[in-house]
């Protein structure tokens, strides 16, 4: 008899949803399905609201990323105000960007992934969180933990709070960094490079143990979005979109970024409050619109970093696929590890640069444009915030897409592919429960994001048949 | 807490309706983290792979409002099973920015956010839970022992007032801890 299997809620992800997996007859999966099950309507409720509350609002869409939904909100304004933000306000904005991927990678890898990388896919549930690495590897832990710390204590001196810091405006920056702070960081950074360096490692020298994984894990052709410098480098917070094809063929080398909806549509389904982003020209529904965002896409679609180290783990990724597009979403481990390490030397790059303690940050005006186009590159991966505004400055339209959006349909066929691999027969279990889960962290889905219209994820494995009636269903307990 | 003096006190944090802020915060405790995780079991959380809410948890910090259905059964278990229920930041204690969307009619906020389609909107399909018609504060679903105020509480709130609880002392915050924001 057609089966649902159902996981909820998936844990160890930052949000709340479920899987569903669809069997045959046969007992065979047809189908598995990522459902985002939160909602909270965005865009609707910041209609009616000024231009300039915008920053402050949309960055409590997430607390694990706020930053990027800050910055993106604050070149949506820049773009109403119609004004070029000073320069010192840029390398600021880029500063505390850089801390804020240092501080989501890092938590993405030591909070969140590691446990399963080094204690196993099939450990104890009950051991497999940050709780039993710090018991199994408490040097690790604490570095992970202090490496984070060193992204938030930057957010902090520059926003007053680590999360949701009142900071960037329309137009700037409301504070800058005293030469003190600047210090302040310096002498942070060797310990923080080396735990990043040791990160690296790590995933590295563990790479062989997960070989199945590698193949499986989300490994198929599609498209990679994100944004690169003019010249084609590795870029966070700023440039223009470039569309990569599998086989490494630039389909847009460079878009600017107010033509972001002559690429990118949305489409609706009814079992998830997520929408599903897809390259326009290409379609929805046929597979060829698919497009993955985040660290891979990224590291995949520049042509260089530009700093040091990271350009050195570049050169080695690249040799994964001999030089082509990196396919499998696992590695995705390492290109997130490769851009902290990248965000790292920014951050030292910034710091030396005495243009940084100018002090005009911020380009006073008011409401000179009706529309507002902020993109940037948030941790998981293309952000955009679009605003409409009337003559007074308020909002009379705003379009969210967020980088797990972005990743949907992308986080479906890796469940899809992980599930055909490992479920035989009817039986959950509690393995296939934790590498279904392993697949959709690696796209590190920020459901807080996701569910600005949408949610959140707990893991719940449900077993339908054709007709839509629960035969099994486990919930990990 | 009151607990038995060979066992450690069971602690569970929980994310409703909200933006996982205060969770970041409680990470934000940084090397007190691993002080903390010597005082307490961490039964039921975000960051575990515990999927189901255990029995006898004595303490259990709850972010976020209550929007759907699935959030109002969860609020009622965690009550059940939870000698002390926290409110853990201000979507919790208020309704926050979740709680913006109150003047607006539910049905006309799915309507539009889904209205370009293709496809009938969400929750159609797929055991989507049901949008509460207005988001409500944690205290209107279930009694609340302690609030802990602040967008996200900073990381010296949640220590004071988690560890106060843990000795079974009264949470007695000072007077600029008790702030929304």
């Amino acid at each position: 008899m057609a089966q649902i299997i159902a996981i909820d809620p998936i844990t160890r992800i930052e949000g709340h949803g479920k899987v569903t997996i669809h069997l045959d007859d046969a007992g065979i999966v047809s189908d598995a399905k990522f459902h985002v099950v939160e909602f909270r309507g965005f865009e609707k409720f910041c209609e009616g609201r000024t231009f300039p509350e915008m920053p402050g609002i949309t960055m409590r869409i997430c607390g694990i990323c706020p930053v990027s939904h800050m910055l993106a909100s604050a070149k949506a304004c820049d773009g109403i105000l119609g004004a070029r933000i000073p320069p010192a306000a840029n390398k600021l904005r880029r500063l505390i960007n850089h801390a804020q991927y240092t501080q989501s990678h890092a938590l993405n890898f030591f909070h969140l992934c590691a446990p399963d990388l080094l204690l196993g896919m099939e450990s104890d549930p009950a051991d497999r969180n940050v709780v039993g690495l710090v018991r199994k590897y408490p040097d690790l832990a604490m570095r992970g933990i202090k490496l984070r710390a060193f992204g938030q204590n930057i957010i902090r001196m520059l926003g007053e709070k680590s999360i949701h810091p009142p900071w960037a405006v329309p137009g700037g920056v409301r504070e800058s960094l005293s030469a003190e702070q600047i210090d302040q960081i310096r002498q942070g950074l060797p310990e923080a490079l080396d735990t990043a360096e040791i990160a690296v490692n790590l995933l590295k020298d563990n790479l062989d143990n997960f070989k199945d994984e590698i193949r499986t894990y989300g490994d198929f052709p599609s498209l990679f979005i994100g944004l690169v410098t003019p010249e084609g480098g590795l870029e966070h917070y700023d440039g223009l979109i470039r569309v990569m094809d599998s086989e490494g063929r630039l389909i847009e080398p460079g878009l600017p970024i107010d033509r972001y909806r002559e690429i990118i549509a949305e489409a609706v389904e009814p079992w998830s409050y997520m929408k599903f982003p897809y390259y326009k020209p290409a379609g929805y529904g046929n597979g060829e619109g698919l497009y993955r965002v985040g660290p891979l896409a990224r590291i995949n679609i520049c042509d260089f970093a530009g700093t040091p180290r990271a350009d050195r783990e570049i050169r080695q990724f690249r040799r994964l696929n001999h030089g082509k597009p990196v396919l499998a979403s696992f590695y995705t481990h390492y290109a997130r590890l490769i851009e902290l390490l990248f965000s790292l030397e920014m951050i030292e790059e910034l710091i030396e640069d005495p243009r940084i303690l100018d002090p005009h940050i911020r380009a006073i005006a008011g409401a000179n444009e009706s529309i507002g186009v902020g993109i940037m590159e948030a941790p998981r991966g293309t952000l955009i915030h679009e605003y409409q505004v009337d003559d007074c400055g308020i909002i009379t339209k705003a379009n969210l897409i967020v980088a797990t959006g972005n990743n949907n349909q992308a986080i479906n066929k890796t469940v899809q592919q992980i599930a055909k691999s490992y479920l035989s027969g009817f039986e959950i279990t509690e393995g296939l429960l934790n590498r279904i889960e392993h697949g959709i962290r690696l796209y590190d889905p920020c459901l807080s994001c996701a569910t600005h219209a949408v949610g959140h994820m707990p893991l719940h494995v449900q077993v339908f048949d054709r007709n839509g009636s629960l035969i099994n269903e486990k919930t990990r307990d | 807490m009151a607990t038995s003096t060979n066992s450690k006190a069971r602690l569970a944090t929980v994310w409703l309706g909200g933006c996982a802020g205060c969770h970041m915060s409680l990470l934000d405790l940084d090397e007190r983290i691993v002080d903390l995780l010597a005082l307490v079991d961490l039964v039921y959380s975000p960051v575990a792979d515990i999927k189901k809410f255990p029995e006898g948890v004595d303490v259990t910090l709850v972010e976020g409002a209550c929007c759907n259905s699935d959030n109002i059964h969860m609020a009622r278990e965690i009550r059940l099973k939870s000698k002390q229920v926290v409110s853990f930041g201000d979507c919790a204690i208020t309704g926050n920015v979740p709680g913006m969307r109150n003047r607006l009619k539910v049905e006309n906020i799915l309507s539009e956010v889904y209205a370009d389609g293709p496809g009938p909107a969400p929750p159609a399909q797929g055991g989507l839970p049901v949008l509460l018609a207005k988001v409500l504060p944690l205290h209107q679903v279930i009694p609340v022992d302690v609030y802990l105020p602040g967008c996200p509480p900073s990381p010296e709130r949640i220590w004071l007032a988690v560890t106060a609880m843990l000795k079974g002392e009264p949470v007695e915050l000072p007077a600029e801890m008790r702030t929304l924001g």
